[in-house]
């Protein structure tokens, strides 16, 4: 085992009676890594932290943190810390008697209860609220001490189950650059369960997008975002979604892809000479579709040229999203804010094939 | 500017909350129910209160609804110190004492037990918990009756037939189905996330329940405080099968005054008697009726 290994998961299988909820994961955390499960609801990405807390009794596999086999161990022998969605703080303790629990448990001298307590209680700056009972706190304020009674435990690694879920846009927004600030504050490895892409982008070093009980890819957000391995992650990752077009690639000096109602050069994707004729789905992504620009003005960004009819508009403020549509395939695209565009408009819109994605229609896996 | 002015301005016609009136069909309806249904449930209460504060003579008259024109609480006394069973003439104040000493262990010891299980069932799913339950569950269901004897049998092998002990041991047994679904699903409506938050902070099975689960749990208890105190003290069957003349509860001690066929039937007495009886369970009514529909709620809405 590698020292700079913090938990390993190995082949690890859960089953609910004949429902199998996770099939033979694998999985390494670095020391010091914040990464990020994300997968929609039901894909086994809440279970797979239950697991490695201890909180499951697992079917098959092995859990591995800090180089001790923890597969057997009790949740509270296996040096986490975890926070949870509804926070689950006990309702008839104080914010004090909630983060001295654990460690009373333990059996830690009063000494060192009072002097951890102080110290968790500065970072999150909630002492103000030590002698108060939940029931008085705000959802923000619970989340705090929720995280609080992590903290003090004094543990290596922090679980966090969609923590934020239950707080407001707002609230969600600060909380979640407080836990960024406390993981380059901490340095201790993370594992944060969300089902929100923005936390999961703005929070990882490394994303796992799991589908199914499976892991689909393992990758930093940049990579995740710009070369999703599959079609599933492709289109989970990015808000508006990723348009996708079903069609038919055509290999040669100039590589086609084509349908019934477009065709254009895919020249310049990555390594197309060694592909073969096949079908495919061609996915751009809103954000990379260039509006009204003439062809030489733009270059390589807007090599292809398309004309769209306008749908729909969805202004939004800072940026404004229009359904298209080419001759029946929807497309969607963000304009600048201010743009005076409206329903039945027709525009022309471009974009450069080096920033889009080309998957398999079986396999759906990237090309 | 003068077209503003004529916007902000109120019209004529309707303004505000809408007037209700007092004498309206529904409000008559409403109050016309409750009022009888109140009537209806009272006046049996009222008559038995007025008829234990008259005396006989005053009663021969036959004017059950009149209150009495000379009060005497002599029938009260008589049915607390005096009233005949038998050959004991020491009133309902033995049987009043038997039904303590058989309560308060039965209703301690099934609220304990029955509380353990139901945290037990839902927090801590081992292996046959569910077939346990369904036999607890369906344990609620078979008659009374079906038991009787071979419990007779059971207790006389154990020692405790005719004992107060063991008429302690059958209340446990059979408040248990009930008790134990009422608890069971109390703890499965507390939020999984806080037991799994107590595992990680370490606590274990007795560390959790005495924790964080029993001093979250005091609605229920209280619900199953007034069951159990009901229910236990208004049980006849048991106390008349499974105790002796002299360790007879209340209710039986009651049944033996009141339906006894020697002398003058004394309305007022047995009157008097009858209330003292129902006392226990109506003080519990009284003084914990707001939390046992709190504790009624919470469970019917999360349960």
């Amino acid at each position: 085992m590698q020292d700079n290994i913090s938990i390993s998961i190995r082949d690890l299988k859960l089953n609910f009676g004949s429902v199998e909820v996770l099939k033979q994961l694998n999985l390494d955390i670095g020391v010091g890594e914040f990464l990020v499960l994300l997968g929609s609801s039901g894909c086994g990405k809440s279970t797979l932290l239950n697991c490695i807390a201890g909180l499951l009794d697992i079917t098959d596999g092995q859990i591995f943190i800090n180089g001790n086999n923890v597969t057997w161990a009790e949740p509270s022998q296996r040096g986490i810390g975890m926070v949870f969605q509804s926070y689950a703080l006990y309702p008839q303790m104080t914010v004090e008697g909630n983060l001295s629990f654990g460690l009373k448990n333990a059996g830690v001298p009063k000494k060192e209860i009072a002097e951890r307590i102080a110290r968790t209680a500065e970072i999150l700056q909630i002492q103000p609220l030590l002698k108060r009972k939940p029931a008085a706190l705000s959802g923000g304020q619970r989340q705090r001490v929720a995280i609080g009674r992590a903290l003090v435990r004094d543990v290596d690694v922090f679980l966090f189950d969609e923590p934020l879920s239950n707080l407001d846009a707002k609230l969600r927004a600060d909380l979640r650059v407080e836990i960024k600030r406390l993981h380059q504050r901490l340095k201790n490895t993370m594992i944060y369960v969300t089902h929100d892409q923005v936390e999961a982008m703005t929070l990882a070093d490394r994303i796992a997008i799991m589908k199914g009980g499976l892991i689909m890819q393992l990758d930093s957000p940049s990579v995740i975002y710009n070369k999703p391995a599959n079609k599933y992650v492709a289109g989970f990752i990015g808000s508006p979604a990723m348009n996708f077009f079903e069609g038919q690639l055509k290999v040669g000096a100039d590589p086609q892809f084509s349908n019934s109602s477009m065709e254009f050069s895919v020249k310049g994707y990555q390594a197309t000479e060694a592909l073969q004729d096949q079908k495919v789905w061609f996915g751009i992504r809103p954000e990379h579709i260039q509006v009204n620009t003439p062809a030489d003005a733009c270059a390589d960004a807007c090599a292809v040229q398309l004309d769209v009819v306008v749908d729909l508009v969805e202004p939004m403020g800072s940026d404004t999203l229009v359904w298209a549509n080419i001759q029946g395939q929807v497309l969607r695209f963000r304009m600048d804010g201010l743009a005076d565009i409206k329903g039945g408009d027709r525009v022309r819109v471009g974009f450069d094939p080096v920033r889009a994605s080309l998957f398999n229609q079986q396999s759906e896996l990237r090309l | 500017m003068a077209k503003s002015e004529t916007n902000t301005r109120l019209r004529e016609g309707a303004r505000g909350t809408k007037p209700s009136k007092a004498w309206s069909r529904r409000n008559i309806f409403i109050y016309g129910t409750l009022l009888v249904a109140a009537i209806y449930y009272l006046l049996p209460l009222y008559v038995m209160v007025v008829t234990s504060l008259k005396g006989m003579p005053e009663i021969r008259m036959g004017n059950v609804f009149g209150p009495p024109m000379e009060i005497t609480f002599q029938p009260w006394v008589k049915a607390w110190s005096e009233a005949c069973t038998g050959i004991n003439c020491d009133g309902l104040s033995r049987g009043f004492w038997n039904s303590v000493q058989i309560l308060i262990p039965s209703v301690t010891i099934s609220i304990a037990v029955a509380a353990v299980n139901g945290y037990a069932l839902a927090n801590w799913r081992f292996k046959g918990a569910e077939v346990f339950f369904t036999i607890l569950i369906i344990g609620a269901f078979i008659p009374y009756q079906i038991m009787i004897y071979p419990i007779v049998i059971i207790l006389r092998e154990l020692g405790l037939y005719g004992g107060l002990w063991g008429l302690v041991m059958v209340h446990t047994i059979f408040g248990m189905p009930i008790l134990t679904l009422l608890f069971r699903n109390y703890f499965a409506s507390i939020p999984e996330e806080l037991f799994k938050a107590a595992r990680v902070d370490g606590a274990g099975f007795w560390g959790i329940f005495f924790k964080i689960m029993l001093p979250m749990a005091l609605p229920i208890i209280v619900v199953a405080i007034i069951l159990q105190v009901t229910g236990i003290w208004n049980d006849f069957l048991f106390g008349v099968i499974y105790t002796k003349p002299d360790l007879y509860p209340m209710t039986v001690q009651l049944n033996n005054i009141v339906n006894s066929v020697q002398g003058v039937k004394e309305y007022n007495v047995n009157m008097a008697a009858t209330l003292l009886t129902g006392l226990v369970p109506l003080v519990i009514y009284f003084f914990s009726g707001k939390l046992f529909v709190r504790g009624i709620a919470a469970g019917a809405v999360k349960g």
